[in-house]
């Protein structure tokens, strides 16, 4: 992780969607989809972002690219604070930061051939490139591992995998800073998954991308990121690098997840203990007061039902929003004592 | 025999483009209280195995051969009428989709009762009352009230549970799981699981899973049976597959999967190219095109189908290469890489 400048920063960031009823639209409630997180992005860093179906996590994403405009805090893009700002005077950041969507056929305009899909940042943005349009896609296109000579051909004549690489292709034919990839490979089979992966790790080196990776896939959020956040009901409940956050998660939530996980071991589900979480994630419409994972945790006291705990840093680089945090430093002390033996 | 005995069960689709192969020449058993595991990629014929089983391919197009015995009844050459009086009491299933296949005009609780009463004559009060029972046992709170709910009242999970009581209200004896968790979240897929489990337990009925996740199918499995291209490329006890597999395939998944369990790698180590399409599967093994160790069969390869052959250890592997290259191969060049990660 770098010291410098983030290159995007997010304060106490909201987006509320009114719930209206009755004949004059009166807004008779919100679905408080992100409800006052913040965090930092480094240059070159990757940052997972991990929760269950409806916790704002592609919410957050939304609102960092700015296609949707946030209620409330502030979105600051390498120092310029982006949180209002018009779409006219965004376009021009908008080669600076691109999003890659979780389906490759619902994300692609079936009547146009790969070139116009590749090729339409550049006429948006007018850029001029040296050799032709024609040209800088080709470039563009075998940099994603495709054929060249595919440019004219329409999305329907690929594969997923091969789709999803016309999408990454497509938001990187800018040379953007941030990349925002939303659920990047949950719509791939595994074996095409794992092609996915390595190549958006390949493009971060060879390119210099900072990556913000949405995805709800626990192992695949490890492989990929330096840190973590995991959200629960549209609230970060816990930041941390990616050793400590898997080695010794500290909110009960992220514990939870964390066991919940499928190992392909089958000795190892014999010895296993599980810590089994009841019930389902509640309604973000009307979520649970002070601490929203009071009504699923095991260590719930008093206190969880009355105050909401902060994002508190309890360890270096790791922040935690919890009353009763497990792993508490002692343990992180311990877990990173072992990893310095190691190293 | 078995209690459910499948033997090369071959289904085809005639359609303008070619013959459709998804299913082409399956064979496997499963006893009763035992599980197991069907995994492979999208297309690799595991949907079309399940229905196929449950007699929903019949009245339509497909061209389907081999035998299929239920308890000693064979299902491929019975009427589609024969079958449906099974389907419900001898078997049943629980589809990926809930929401897509429970009927969203009619409450959960007449869904329930419908299945019910048509394989038992009982009053409407008496299949109602067993619905309750059921939604409770599955885990949905206060069932005497949500028994009247409609599908899109209930949140995923629920709504998975409450397919889960559909599909057991006759007390099955062999259910067939298609993907149950996919549309899940991973604390909800726990419960799924653990629920599965406790209730295959429970009625011992015989459990199939069929799904793309090892990691599911670890938790669950006795027996694991691998598909690639319609054809079972692997099949064997849970623990040979995962500590001792042998197909280059099943090398392949297992080198794909990033892993919470271990310390994590710099690279994964896909498979290269994608699944081939049905229509036009390559000629000799289906894998050819993509394994990498496809130059060690002399040519065979491409125009020799492998036999599915038996290990020493018994289970059953479709692979060109000799077994003593395979075993050397696995030990001294795959496991090495897989358990550093």
């Amino acid at each position: 992780m770098s010291e410098n400048e983030p290159l995007l920063s997010v304060h106490n960031m909201e987006k509320h969607f009114p719930v209206t009823a009755g004949l004059f639209r009166r807004q008779v409630g919100a679905v408080k989809a992100v409800d006052g997180i913040s965090f930092e992005v480094f240059k070159g860093e990757t940052l997972g972002l991990v929760g269950e179906s409806g916790c704002g996590k592609s919410t957050t994403g939304r609102l960092v690219t700015r296609l949707l405009e946030p209620t409330g805090g502030k979105v600051v893009f390498e120092g310029q604070d982006i949180t209002h700002l018009s779409q006219g005077k965004l376009r021009p950041l908008r080669r600076d930061m691109q999003m890659i969507f979780q389906d490759p056929y619902s994300s692609l305009n079936p009547r146009h051939t790969v070139g116009a899909i590749v090729g339409a940042p550049f006429r948006i943005q007018g850029i001029k490139t040296e050799q032709g349009i024609k040209k800088a896609v080709q470039d563009i296109l075998e940099l994603v591992g495709l054929n060249p000579e595919h440019y004219n051909r329409y999305p329907h004549e690929f594969s997923g995998g091969q789709r999803q690489r016309i999408g990454i292709a497509r938001t990187l034919a800018l040379k953007p800073k941030l990349i925002i990839a939303d659920e990047p490979v949950s719509a791939l089979d595994v074996s095409i998954q794992a092609q996915v992966v390595n190549l958006l790790e390949d493009l971060q080196s060879e390119l210099d991308l900072t990556y913000v990776v949405i995805a709800h896939d626990l192992s695949v959020v490890r492989h990929i990121s330096d840190r973590v956040a995991v959200m629960y009901l549209g609230k970060i409940v816990e930041i941390a690098d990616r050793k400590s956050l898997y080695a010794a998660p500290m909110h009960p939530y992220t514990n939870a997840l964390l066991s919940a996980v499928p190992v392909p071991d089958p000795k190892a589900r014999r010895d296993r203990e599980r810590i089994r979480l009841t019930g389902d994630v509640p309604s973000p419409l009307n979520p649970p007061p002070a601490c929203r994972f009071h009504t699923r945790c095991w260590k719930a006291q008093e206190i969880c039902k009355k105050v909401e705990p902060p994002l508190e840093k309890l360890a270096d680089g790791h922040q935690v929003a919890c009353h009763f945090p497990e792993n508490a430093p002692v343990a992180t002390a311990g877990a990173a004592a072992d990893d310095a033996a190691q190293a | 025999m078995s209690f459910l005995d499948v033997k090369d069960l071959k289904i085809h689709f005639p359609t303008d483009d070619g013959l459709v192969r998804s299913v082409d020449g399956l064979t496997f058993s499963l006893e009763r209280g035992r599980t197991l595991g069907i995994v492979g990629e999208s297309g690799s014929g595991k949907s079309v195995t399940s229905l196929g089983i449950l007699g929903l391919h019949k009245g339509g197009r497909a061209q389907i051969s081999g035998e299929i015995w239920l308890d000693d009844e064979e299902l491929v050459a019975m009427s589609a009428e024969q079958v449906r009086r099974l389907r419900g009491k001898k078997m049943a299933m629980i589809f990926q989709d809930p929401l897509s296949s429970m009927h969203p005009y009619y409450s959960v609780g007449h869904q329930i009762i419908e299945a019910y009463r048509i394989h038992h004559d009982v009053s409407k009060q008496v299949a109602r009352k067993h619905a309750i029972d059921l939604l409770g046992r599955v885990g949905i709170p206060e069932p005497a009230r949500r028994v009247d709910s409609y599908p899109h009242e209930f949140s995923g999970g629920m709504r998975q549970r409450a397919m889960i009581a559909m599909a057991l209200s006759c007390d099955p004896e062999l259910l067939i799981a298609d993907e149950p968790t996919t549309a899940l979240d991973v604390t909800v897929q726990a419960q799924i699981l653990d629920l599965m489990r406790d209730l295959q337990r429970e009625f011992n009925s015989a459990l199939i899973i069929i799904t793309h996740d090892l990691g599911v199918v670890a938790e669950l499995s006795d027996d694991i049976l691998v598909m690639y291209a319609g054809k079972c490329v692997e099949y064997g006890k849970a623990d040979d597959i995962f500590y001792q597999p042998e197909h280059p395939y099943t090398w392949g998944l297992l080198g794909s999967m990033p892993r919470l369990d271990r310390e994590p790698t710099e690279r994964l180590l896909p498979i290269k190219g994608s699944p081939p399409s049905l229509i036009n599967v390559p000629p000799g093994c289906a894998f050819h095109p993509r394994c990498p160790y496809a130059e060690r069969t002399e040519g065979r390869a491409s125009t020799e189908v492998p036999d599915l052959a038996p290990t020493e250890r018994g289970h059953l592997v479709r692979c060109h290469m000799p077994r003593t290259e395979r075993r050397a191969l696995w030990e001294n060049e795959i496991k090495p890489v897989l358990e550093t990660q």
